[in-house]
Parts: C-alpha cells; sequence; structure tokens
C-alpha cells in the first residue's frame, strides 16, 4: 500500500488514490498527504546525499507510484550566490535556484509533470494534457513524447511564438483558444468531465502539485540542510509558493532541517497582481483580473491557488510585490548582466520585486534571501525585441574594426599617461 | 425571459443526475433559491454560512466570470448560459 493518500483540505476525509482533484463532500480542493512515520528512516541527509543529483533523490516525499522508474533527469539546478545582483539591489547574500536550466525543458514545470506523467501511467490513461501559459505545455509535450504518451495542449492563442513551436515539435496537438487562460483552464476542467484523459492540472493535480516541493528540497539540501530567511516566488496559479512552504515544513517535522519560520514573498506583474492585490490590501481572498502584461507565463487573473497563497504569505510574516512590463524587461537585463543568467519574463518579475522589497526594507540585507527563477530567457526573446538596435555589419578588415572600436566605445584613459 | 444553468458533473451526485435546467431567475441570489429548492442536497455546497458564494465555487455566465459582470448584482438576459465550476486548487496551508 502506498504511504500516501489524497485527502481533503478543508474537511479532512481522505479519497485513497485516483485522478481527482475535488472532494465530492464539500468541493473543496485535495491534497497528497504522507505517512511521514513510514519514510523517517529512509528520509535522512546521508541516504539522499548519495542519490543521483536529481528531483527523484527526494522520492519518499513524492507521490510515486511503488517501483516507478523515472526516465529522465529532472531537477536539482543550481542554487548559485548572487553577489553581484545583490549588491546591484542592497543586499547581501542573495541566491538564484536556477529553473532557467531545469531539465528537459528549461522551466520548474519539469518537476511538476514528472510526478503528474508517473501516476497518469499508473491510472491507465494513454492521452496526457493540459491548459497552459507555455511552460506546461513545452513540458507535458516533451514528457509525454518521452513516455510514450499522446498529448493534447491547451492555450490562450496569443502565447509567445517560441512557446508554441517548443510545444508542437514534441508530436503534441495544439488547440489554440480563442481567449485568456482563464477561460481556458475554465475549458479544461468541463473538457476533463467528458473526456477520459490525464490533465496533469485537472484531475492529476493533487499529484502534479507536489513535484513543486523538490524546490524547496533542494534549497535546503543545497545551502547545507539549512533554511534561507527569505524567499521570493513568482506566482501564476499560486502553487509553487505553497508547495515550496510545504517542502520547508516537512524537512522541519522529519527534522532534517532546524525549524524556522521562513517569510515567503509573492512576486506578479502588476497587469496581473490578483494575488499581491490581496496581500496588499490585507483581503483573504481573491478578485479576479484581466491580465494584462507581458509576463505571460504568469497571466492568470484567477489563480486556482490564490487563498493558500495569500495564507502561506501572511502566516509567516512575508510580503506580495508587483512590478510594471517596462521593470519586467529592466529586471531581465540586470539579473543576465550581473549574474549570466537569462531568464524568461517570469523572472523579471522576481528580480524586479526582490528589489522593491529589499529597497522597501521587507527584506533585510543581511538575512539569507533566495529568488526563484523558475524559466528561460530563450523562450520569451520577443519582451527585448526593442531592447536592442541590430549592430551594422562592417567589413571582414582590421582597419574596419579599428574605426568601427573608435566611433563606437569612448575609449578609457591610459593609466599613468 | 429564461435562462439555461449547467451542472458539472461534480456536483451532479446532489442533482440526481440532471445536468442542466432552465429557469427565469433573473439573478444569481434568485437562481440560488431556485436551485436550493429543487435539490436541497446541493444547497450547502452553493453558499457558506454567511450566504457567500463558497470559495471554491465558480460562476460563469457566457464564458465569462460572473466576478466581471458585477456579481450577485448581474441581471440574467434572456438566453443567458450558466455555468457553474468548481475550481480546482491544490493547495496547502
Amino acid at each position: 500500500m502506498a504511504h500516501y493518500e489524497l485527502r481533503c483540505r478543508e474537511c479532512g476525509k481522505t479519497w485513497g488514490n485516483q485522478p481527482r482533484s475535488i472532494c465530492d463532500d464539500c468541493f473543496s480542493p485535495l491534497e497528497v498527504s504522507y505517512d511521514y512515520d513510514a519514510v523517517r528512516a529512509e528520509f535522512t541527509r546521508e541516504k539522499i546525499s548519495q542519490r543521483a543529483p536529481n528531483m527523484w533523490r527526494y522520492s519518499e516525499l513524492l507521490p510515486l507510484p511503488e517501483g516507478y522508474k523515472p526516465s529522465l533527469s529532472v531537477g536539482f539546478t543550481p542554487l548559485l550566490s548572487a553577489p553581484q545582483l545583490a549588491q546591484q539591489i542592497g543586499a547581501r547574500r542573495l541566491f538564484l535556484k536556477n529553473d532557467a536550466v531545469c531539465l528537459p525543458t528549461l522551466s520548474f514545470k519539469d518537476r511538476v509533470v514528472a510526478v503528474a506523467l508517473s501516476q497518469a501511467r499508473s491510472f491507465g490513461f494513454d492521452t496526457v494534457s493540459c491548459s497552459s501559459t507555455g511552460n506546461l505545455a513545452n513540458s507535458v509535450a516533451a514528457q509525454a513524447a518521452r513516455n510514450g504518451f499522446k498529448a493534447w495542449i491547451f492555450i490562450p492563442a496569443d502565447l509567445e511564438p517560441a512557446k508554441i513551436l517548443g510545444t508542437q515539435v514534441y508530436g503534441a496537438k495544439v488547440v489554440r483558444i480563442a481567449g485568456s487562460y482563464d477561460q481556458v483552464n475554465r475549458l479544461c476542467s468541463q473538457i476533463a468531465d467528458e473526456h477520459r484523459w490525464g490533465f496533469v492540472n485537472v484531475n492529476l493535480r493533487p499529484y502534479y502539485a507536489e513535484g513543486s516541493k523538490t524546490v524547496g528540497f533542494e534549497i535546503a539540501e543545497q545551502l547545507g540542510w539549512r533554511l534561507p530567511d527569505n524567499v521570493v516566488v513568482p506566482m501564476a496559479g499560486g502553487s509553487l509558493i505553497t508547495k515550496i512552504k510545504k517542502a520547508f515544513d516537512e524537512l522541519i517535522a522529519l527534522a532534517l532541517v532546524e525549524a524556522k519560520t521562513v517569510k515567503f514573498f509573492g512576486a506578479q506583474a502588476t497587469g496581473c497582481s490578483p494575488i499581491s492585490t490581496a496581500v496588499k490590501a490585507g483581503r483573504r481572498e481573491i478578485e479576479p483580473q484581466k491580465p494584462a502584461t507581458i509576463a505571460r507565463s504568469l497571466a492568470i487573473g484567477n489563480p486556482a491557488d490564490g487563498h493558500y497563497a495569500i495564507k502561506a504569505i501572511t502566516k509567516t510574516g512575508g510580503w506580495s510585490e508587483d512590478v510594471s512590463d517596462a521593470e519586467v524587461v529592466e529586471s531581465i537585463q540586470l539579473l543576465a548582466e550581473s549574474e549570466g543568467v537569462f531568464t524568461e519574463t517570469a523572472g523579471g518579475v522576481t528580480v524586479g520585486c526582490a528589489r522593491k522589497l529589499v529597497r522597501d526594507g521587507r527584506i533585510s540585507p543581511d538575512e539569507t534571501t533566495v529568488l526563484c527563477i523558475t524559466g528561460n530567457g530563450l523562450k520569451t526573446t520577443d519582451a527585448l525585441a526593442d531592447s536592442y538596435e541590430s549592430e551594422t555589419a562592417i567589413a571582414p578588415k582590421l582597419i574596419e574594426f579599428e574605426r568601427f572600436l573608435e566611433t563606437t566605445l569612448e575609449l578609457p584613459e591610459v593609466v599613468g599617461a | 425571459m429564461s435562462i439555461t444553468v449547467q451542472i458539472p458533473t461534480a456536483l451532479r451526485r446532489l442533482t440526481a443526475g440532471v445536468s442542466n435546467l432552465n429557469c427565469s431567475a433573473a439573478n444569481l441570489g434568485e437562481l440560488f433559491s431556485v436551485l436550493d429548492e429543487k435539490f436541497p442536497e446541493l444547497k450547502p455546497h452553493l453558499r457558506d454560512e454567511a450566504g457567500e458564494i463558497r470559495r471554491f465555487l465558480n460562476v460563469y455566465v457566457n464564458e465569462e466570470d460572473i466576478r466581471f459582470l458585477g456579481g450577485t448584482s448581474y441581471a440574467f438576459q434572456d438566453g443567458d448560459e450558466v455555468l457553474l465550476v468548481p475550481s480546482i486548487a491544490g493547495g496547502t496551508d
């Protein structure tokens, strides 16, 4: 028997393991709960450290079918110290959790999809599906191909071309919907009612969401089995921030790290900021918005986990910020120029919000702060299209280059001259 | 005036399998009263103790979230299609 099962967050009723995300008794969301005593002996620092460097090293706290053999090495992305960025934004101990290089599709969504597909197989689905703002589409399409599933992917029609192409290339059936992500998502919950497909973020959602915890496990292990003081997390549906918190809470419960209250900070684009708006107004509930931002991977106006994200933020003494599209672009450039990390628009949101949070004194510069960089800049290059002029070509002659140098650069004064 | 209400699978256990119905409710409050009367078992799942729409229930009118149309003050138009959709969250405390 599995050491985990679905449990209703609100009424506590258990549902075993099945493709379902809602409690039939009270219509509240289901979550995976674990028998922690069953894993205590195996889930130790020593044993984990001997395992391969990927997210499967935390298998005991993931809802995987018994004997599951993953076909891909996912996760265990670098935790980078970021001293130059820290200096630029007025902090001192800053780290980047760099899921821009998560495999196989360069976003943190690879983690959640990897877990969801393990269950899709055990539930007997031959087709997997999702509604997506892009990164999830890429990941479901790629991992479906790798694992022999058919894939149907539902996206808002205005998605970035790179994200559409990066889904089609894996042979997935892409359905473009003339509407917002929230409308796509609503449609998918209706389709999931009619078709026996494994929708990773509908009927497989409780399993899927658990994959996000590995971001938190890795941060703690990479800090030497310590928790940071602050975490800054981009928020779309609001699930990631709650799952990083769950990961930290589990590590504390299993005594792998010392107990500590980590402050959770949520980052949004001002053009789609239902969660940060609620936090700033002191509200516990979400008022949906119509998204208008270049950060399309975060453009969810009615975040399913918004209520829980607000709780994670307010209960830990954190805060939520939002930044304009111009700040998003500027922050992408700041991160790339200071640390050599090229992130997508969501990462620009995270960096921009972190800068505001330090400036406003919400994050203390001397504390250890981790910024979650969740996606890769190569997928959203259109956001930077107007930021750089294309250089005029010069002839392949040294003299041409010297002339170019003279006209382009202000030559530095020669030292000691 | 007549509107149509679609009941999602998750709620049909409480409506004896009924998947849609027509009625002449003028607004969301009246619609809930109609549903309360027809399907008493459904009643506690629509509104909480304070009478507010339940957190995990979304109401759409012709594909639009009713909260964008004024929520409970929206006056249904003839032919409106109303969808009740439980929201899908994977939350944690």
